[in-house]
C-alpha cells in the first residue's frame, strides 16, 4: 500500500471538496435563510468564472479579474433577485424550480451569445502555476493548495459575520421569523436582496477559482451544481457547518472512490470484472452516500437550529 | 368545483387531438402526427407525474428512470425475440411499478428538498448503470427492431393507429386519474399533503397511502417509456438523465399542478414551443427561459388556470 | 377524322405540359442535423459554416440545381434527432440527410431515413454497426469508423516500440470502443486502462494514479469539455516532461484555442489536417479562414465533403433527384475533390483512407496548430467492413 498516495488523495480529496463548499455556501444561504431552490446558482457560477476570464485576458492582472468578477456577479445576482425572484419566496419550491429552470436557459444562451460557444482560454496564473514540497514525495500543485487555504479562509469568514455581527444576527433572526423583524423595523426586503447577492458572489468565487483548471463554456454550471445539491442535503440545509462538513466528506468519498475502489475491486472480483464495475460504481458513490444520509438522518449531519 | 366552461373547453382540446391525424392527412403533413404522438406520450408521463407531484406534493425528480425502465422493457424482450406488445407493456408497468416500489419505500422516510434529491440520486444511479452494460448497448442505445405486436388486432406501425393508441392510453389514464382523485383515495392523498399530522391523527396511514400513489406514477411512466421506444424505435440511457426528469417536471408545472389535465397542456405547449422556437434560431434558449420565467411570475396556477372557467382555487 | 384531331392536339398539349413538368426544376433540398445548442454547439457550428461554405464554392446549385439547406438542432439527444429526421423527411420532403455528430443519435436516425427510402450521409458519426452488419445501400459516411483513428495511434505507438502505455477514457460506448480500437494495433503491455465518469470534470485523483503507476506513455481519448479539463491539469500536474500524452479527439482545433500551451507538442491520430497539401483542401481551409475568421477542424472538412459528394450524384444523374439508384452509383464512385485528396470508399459506403500522425505545435503566426507530421496507414479499411453483406 502505497501511504504516500494514500495522503496525496486525500489532499485531493479536501481540494475538491473546499471546491464545492464554495458553492454550497451560497446555495445552503438562500436556501436554509430564503427558503429559496435556486438552480441558477450553477449559472452565477459560470457568470463569476466568465468574467474572471474575460478580465484576466483583458488586463493580464489575476487580482483585478477576482476583485472584478465578484463584484460584477454581486450586482448581477442583486439584479436577478429583484427582477425575478423577489416574489417566489411566498410561493411553493416548485414554483421557485421552475423560474429558476428557466433563469438556467436564459444565462446558458446570454452568455453563448456574448462569447460564443468555443471554451475560452484560461490558465493558472504565473505566480501560482508551480509546485510546494509539503511532504518528501509528495510535490503538490501551488494552485490548488491555494483553492484550500482560499475555501477555509471564506469558511472562517462566513462563520465570523454569521455569528458575531450585527448582519449575521439580522440573517439568522430573518430566517427564524420574517414578519418579526420586519415588524421590529429591519428592511427585510433590502437584507434578502444583500444576502442573495452575498450568495451570487460566493458563487462566482467558486467559478472564478475553477476557470484555470475546468473547461469555461456554456452550461459549465450545471455538472457541479447537481453535486452541490447533494452537499446540502448530506450536510444539512441551512447550516454553513453542515455545507462545510458534507462537502469535505462528498469531496472525500469521491476522490478515494474514483482513486482506490478499482484496485481494491479488482483484488476482490477479478481486474476484468472491476474494470467494469468499478468505475461505474465510483460515479454512483456519491449517490449512495446520500441515499444512505437520507436514510438514516433525514435532516442531514449538522441541521441548521431553527429558532 | 367544476364549471361548465371548463369541461367544456376540456372536451374541445381531447377532440382537437383526435383531429390531428385528419388535418394532418388532408393537409398532406404527416410530420404532425409524429409530433403530436410525441407529445401525448410526454403527457402521459407528465399526468403520471401530476398524480404525487400535484396532488400528493411529493416531488419526485427522478421521474424519467421510470421512462427508462419501461423503455428498456421494450427493447430488451424484442432483442431476444420476444416482440408480444402485451408482455412488453405488461413487463414495462410492472417492472417500472416494483422500482417505484423499492424506491419509494426508502425515500418517502424522507420529506422536503430531502425528498426530492434522494428520488434524483436514485435516477442518477439507474443511468450510470444503464450507460455502463455493454451487452444492451450502452449508452449507444438498443434499437427497436419492429414495433410491439399485438398480434394483428392492433399494427403499431400503421402511424394513425399507433397515434389513436396512445390517444386512447392518455384519455384513459386522465379518466382513471379523475376517479382515484375524487376517491376516498385522492382525499387521503390531498388531506396528507396539507397536513400530514393531522391525517395520522385521524388513523390513516399515509405512508402506505403515498407509497402506493409513488407505485401508480411510476406505472404509469413505464407505461409512457414504452410508448416513447415504441416511437422513435430507439432508446439511450440519457432517457433517465435528470435533465429528461426536470423537463417531465417542468411540463407539470407549467401546465399546471395538481389539475390532472394541466399536465397535457403543459407538454403540449412545451414541446410545440421547443419545436417552433428551435426552428427559427439557434438561440432559441434565450427566449424559452424568460418566457419560464414569466409564466411562473403571472400564470400562478400554470397554463390550466389561464383556461376559462378555471376560477376556483384549489385550497 | 375528329377524333384524330382531337387526340392529336391532346397528344401535343400533354407533351407540352410533360415538358413544362420536366423543365420545372425542383430544388435540392438537403436536410442537416446536428447539435447547436448546448455545449456541443461549437461542433455544430463548424459543421454550418463549412456547409455554408460548400455552398459557396458550388455557386449555390447542387448539382446545377437550386439548393435549400434545413438545419435542425438535435440537442445531443436521439429522439429529438429521429423527430428531427422525420420532419425533414415527411414535412420538408428532402432529398438527403446529412450531419450527424453523435454515434446514438445516428443509430437512431440512420434507419428512418434509409427506410424511407432517402440517402444519408453522415459526416461524423461512425459507429461500427453502420459499417459492418446494418451496412445500407443508402448510408454514406464522409468521415471514418469510429475505431480507425485509435487504430492508427495504436500502430504509430505500436512501431515506435512503446510499452507500459496507460489508457483514459470516459466510461460510455465510445471510451471503450477507442481503447478497444487502440489496443487492436498495440500489442505491448498496457499498465492500466481506466474509465471515468461521462462529464467529469476534475481529474487531479486520476492524474495521482496515474503517476504511482509511473508509465512510459499515456494514451487518452478525452472529447470536447472533458478534453480541455484533462490537458490542463495534465500540465498543471507537471506530467507533460516527464510522461508523453498521446490522444484521439482530445487536441484539435476546437480544443487547442482553449488549452494553447498545455497541448504543445502532444501527438494525435487523425485522418485529415488543415495543413494537409492538396488544392480541394487548401482552397478550402483558406476560403473558410477569411469568411469565418477561425481554423475549421475536421467535423467541418468532412461537412464540406458531404455536401461535394451529394453534388456529385445530384450532377451524375443530371438532376433527375428521383433516380435513387443512379445516385447511389454515382456515390460510390465519389468523383469529388476531396479535403483529404484522392477519396474512395468501400463496399461498407465507410471511406478508405490515409491516417496521419499530427502534432501541436507553433505555427508561422504564433499560434498552436496542428501538423501532419508522418503517414501512419495508407489506404486504411476498417475492421467491421467484412461483417457488410453489400457487395458491388
Amino acid at each position: 500500500m502505497n501511504w504516500l498516495l494514500v495522503v496525496e488523495q486525500c489532499l485531493n480529496g479536501l481540494q475538491f471538496g473546499v471546491m464545492l463548499f464554495l458553492m454550497a455556501a451560497g446555495l445552503t444561504l438562500v436556501f436554509g435563510i430564503m427558503n429559496l431552490v435556486n438552480l441558477a446558482h450553477g449559472s452565477l457560477y459560470m457568470v463569476g468564472a466568465y468574467l474572471a476570464t474575460a478580465a484576466f485576458n483583458w488586463t493580464g492582472s489575476f487580482l483585478v479579474a477576482v476583485v472584478w468578477a465578484l463584484a460584477a456577479t454581486l450586482v448581477v445576482g442583486m439584479l436577478v433577485e429583484v427582477i425575478a425572484l423577489r416574489t417566489l419566496y411566498e410561493r411553493d419550491h416548485l414554483d421557485q424550480v421552475l423560474a429558476t429552470f428557466g433563469l438556467i436557459l436564459f444565462f446558458n444562451e446570454a452568455v453563448a451569445i456574448v462569447w460564443g460557444r468555443a471554451a475560452l482560454f484560461t490558465t493558472v496564473p504565473r505566480a501560482l502555476s508551480g509546485h510546494i514540497q509539503l511532504l518528501p514525495g509528495i510535490r503538490y500543485p501551488a494552485y490548488r493548495a491555494v483553492i484550500i487555504l482560499v475555501g477555509l479562509a471564506v469558511a472562517l469568514l462566513l462563520y465570523v459575520v454569521v455569528t458575531h455581527t450585527r448582519l449575521g444576527m439580522l440573517i439568522r433572526a430573518g430566517a427564524s421569523n420574517r414578519t418579526m423583524v420586519a415588524a421590529l423595523g429591519v428592511n427585510i426586503r433590502l437584507l434578502y436582496t444583500v444576502v442573495f447577492g452575498f450568495g451570487a458572489a460566493l458563487a462566482a468565487l467558486g467559478g472564478l477559482m475553477a476557470g484555470p483548471i475546468y473547461a469555461v463554456l456554456p452550461g459549465m454550471g450545471e455538472e457541479i451544481l447537481i453535486q452541490v445539491f447533494v452537499v446540502i442535503v448530506i450536510g444539512g440545509i441551512g447550516s454553513i457547518r453542515g455545507a462545510l462538513a458534507g462537502a469535505v466528506v462528498v469531496g472525500m468519498v469521491d476522490t478515494l472512490g474514483r482513486a482506490f475502489l478499482k484496485p481494491t475491486l479488482s483484488s476482490v472480483i477479478g481486474p476484468s470484472a472491476a474494470d467494469n464495475a468499478g468505475p461505474a460504481l465510483a460515479s454512483m458513490l456519491i449517490y449512495i452516500l446520500m441515499a444512505a444520509v437520507l436514510f438514516f438522518r433525514p435532516q442531514g449531519l449538522f441541521p441548521a437550529v431553527r429558532g | 368545483m367544476r364549471s361548465r366552461a371548463r369541461a367544456l373547453t376540456l372536451v374541445a382540446g381531447l377532440l382537437g387531438l383526435g383531429l390531428v391525424p385528419v388535418v394532418a392527412a388532408l393537409a398532406n403533413q404527416p410530420f404532425y402526427l409524429d409530433l403530436f404522438r410525441r407529445i401525448m406520450i410526454f403527457a402521459i408521463a407528465a399526468v403520471g407525474l401530476d398524480l404525487i407531484l400535484g396532488f400528493g406534493g411529493m416531488v419526485s425528480f427522478g421521474h424519467a428512470a421510470y421512462l427508462g425502465i419501461g423503455a428498456y422493457a421494450v427493447a430488451i424482450p424484442a432483442f431476444y425475440g420476444i416482440e408480444s406488445g402485451l408482455v412488453q407493456w405488461t413487463l414495462a408497468m410492472a417492472l417500472s411499478g416494483l422500482a417505484a416500489l423499492a424506491i419509494g419505500a426508502v425515500s418517502l422516510r424522507t420529506s422536503g428538498v430531502s425528498f426530492i434529491m434522494i428520488t434524483l440520486a436514485f435516477a442518477q444511479m439507474l443511468y450510470y448503470l444503464g450507460i455502463s452494460i455493454n451487452a444492451w448497448g450502452a449508452d449507444d442505445g438498443m434499437r427497436l427492431a419492429r414495433r410491439s405486436q399485438f398480434g394483428g388486432v392492433v399494427d403499431l406501425t400503421n402511424g394513425y393507429v399507433f397515434y389513436y393508441v396512445v390517444l386512447g392510453v392518455l384519455v384513459a389514464l386522465l379518466a382513471l386519474g379523475h376517479r382515484l382523485v375524487h376517491a376516498r383515495f385522492g382525499v387521503v392523498i390531498r388531506a396528507a399533503k396539507s397536513n400530514e399530522p393531522r391525517m395520522r391523527a385521524i388513523g390513516f396511514s399515509t405512508f402506505r397511502y403515498k407509497l402506493a400513489a409513488f407505485v401508480i406514477a411510476g406505472a404509469v411512466g413505464g407505461l409512457a417509456g414504452a410508448l416513447l421506444t415504441n416511437q422513435s424505435e430507439y432508446l439511450t440511457p440519457s432517457y433517465m438523465h435528470w435533465t429528461r426528469s426536470g423537463e417531465i417536471m417542468v411540463m407539470v408545472i407549467l401546465g399546471g399542478m395538481g389539475t390532472l389535465y394541466g399536465p397535457v397542456l403543459g407538454a403540449v405547449a412545451f414541446l410545440l414551443l421547443e419545436d417552433v422556437l428551435s426552428a427559427w434560431t439557434v438561440h432559441w434558449q434565450v427566449v424559452l427561459g424568460p418566457l419560464l420565467v414569466l409564466v411562473v411570475l403571472y400564470a400562478r396556477r400554470g397554463l390550466f388556470g389561464l383556461l376559462p372557467g378555471a376560477g376556483v382555487p384549489r385550497g | 377524322m375528329r377524333a384524330l384531331r382531337l387526340s392529336a392536339v391532346l397528344g401535343l398539349v400533354a407533351g407540352l405540359l410533360a415538358g413544362q413538368v420536366a423543365r420545372a426544376a425542383e430544388p435540392v433540398k438537403i436536410g442537416f442535423i446536428t447539435s447547436l445548442s448546448g455545449p456541443a454547439g461549437i461542433i455544430g457550428k463548424h459543421m454550418k459554416d463549412s456547409v455554408e461554405l460548400a455552398l459557396d464554392h458550388l455557386g449555390r446549385k447542387v448539382g446545377g440545381l437550386e439548393v435549400e439547406v434545413i438545419y435542425g438542432d438535435d440537442q445531443r439527444k436521439p429522439d429529438v434527432g429521429k423527430q428531427l429526421a422525420d420532419e425533414m423527411l415527411k414535412k420538408h420532403k428532402v432529398n438527403f440527410v446529412s450531419g450527424i455528430i453523435w454515434s446514438n443519435v445516428m443509430l437512431a436516425v440512420a434507419p428512418t431515413v434509409t427506410g424511407a427510402g432517402t440517402i444519408m450521409v453522415g459526416t461524423n458519426a461512425g459507429p461500427h454497426e453502420l459499417s459492418g452488419k446494418m451496412c445500407n445501400e443508402l448510408y454514406f459516411t464522409t468521415s471514418w469508423q469510429n475505431d480507425q483513428t485509435p487504430e492508427a495511434m495504436g500502430k504509430y505507438m505500436q512501431d515506435q516500440g512503446l510499452t507500459d502505455v496507460y489508457a483514459m477514457a470516459p466510461n460510455y460506448a465510445a471510451g471503450k470502443d477507442m481503447v478497444n480500437g487502440f489496443k487492436r494495433y498495440f500489442k505491448g503491455r498496457v499498465v492500466d486502462e481506466v474509465y471515468t465518469k461521462l462529464g467529469q470534470q476534475d481529474y487531479q485523483a486520476e492524474i495521482s494514479q496515474l503517476r504511482g503507476k509511473s508509465p512510459k506513455a499515456v494514451f487518452v481519448f478525452y472529447p470536447g469539455d472533458m478534453g480541455i479539463q484533462f490537458l490542463k491539469q495534465y500540465a498543471q500536474a507537471g506530467l507533460r516532461e516527464q510522461i508523453p500524452l498521446y490522444s484521439v479527439y482530445t487536441v484539435d482545433e476546437i480544443s487547442l484555442p482553449a488549452v494553447a500551451e498545455a497541448a504543445l507538442g502532444n501527438y494525435e491520430t487523425r485522418y485529415w489536417s488543415p495543413d494537409l497539401k492538396n488544392e480541394a483542401n487548401a482552397k478550402y481551409v483558406g476560403d473558410f479562414k477569411k469568411k469565418f475568421g477561425y481554423t475549421p477542424s475536421f467535423y467541418g472538412a468532412q461537412s464540406y465533403d458531404g455536401i461535394l459528394l451529394i453534388d456529385s450524384a445530384v450532377r451524375a444523374v443530371k438532376g433527375d433527384l428521383g433516380n435513387k439508384k443512379g445516385m447511389v452509383a454515382a456515390m460510390r464512385k465519389a468523383d469529388f475533390r476531396s479535403t483529404r485528396g484522392t477519396f474512395t470508399f468501400n463496399v461498407n459506403h465507410t471511406p478508405i483512407q490515409n491516417f496521419y500522425l499530427l502534432r501541436a505545435v507553433k505555427g508561422t503566426s504564433g499560434e498552436i496548430e496542428m501538423q501532419i507530421q508522418k503517414t501512419v496507414f495508407e489506404n486504411h479499411k476498417d475492421a467491421y467492413y467484412q461483417e457488410c453483406p453489400m457487395k458491388w
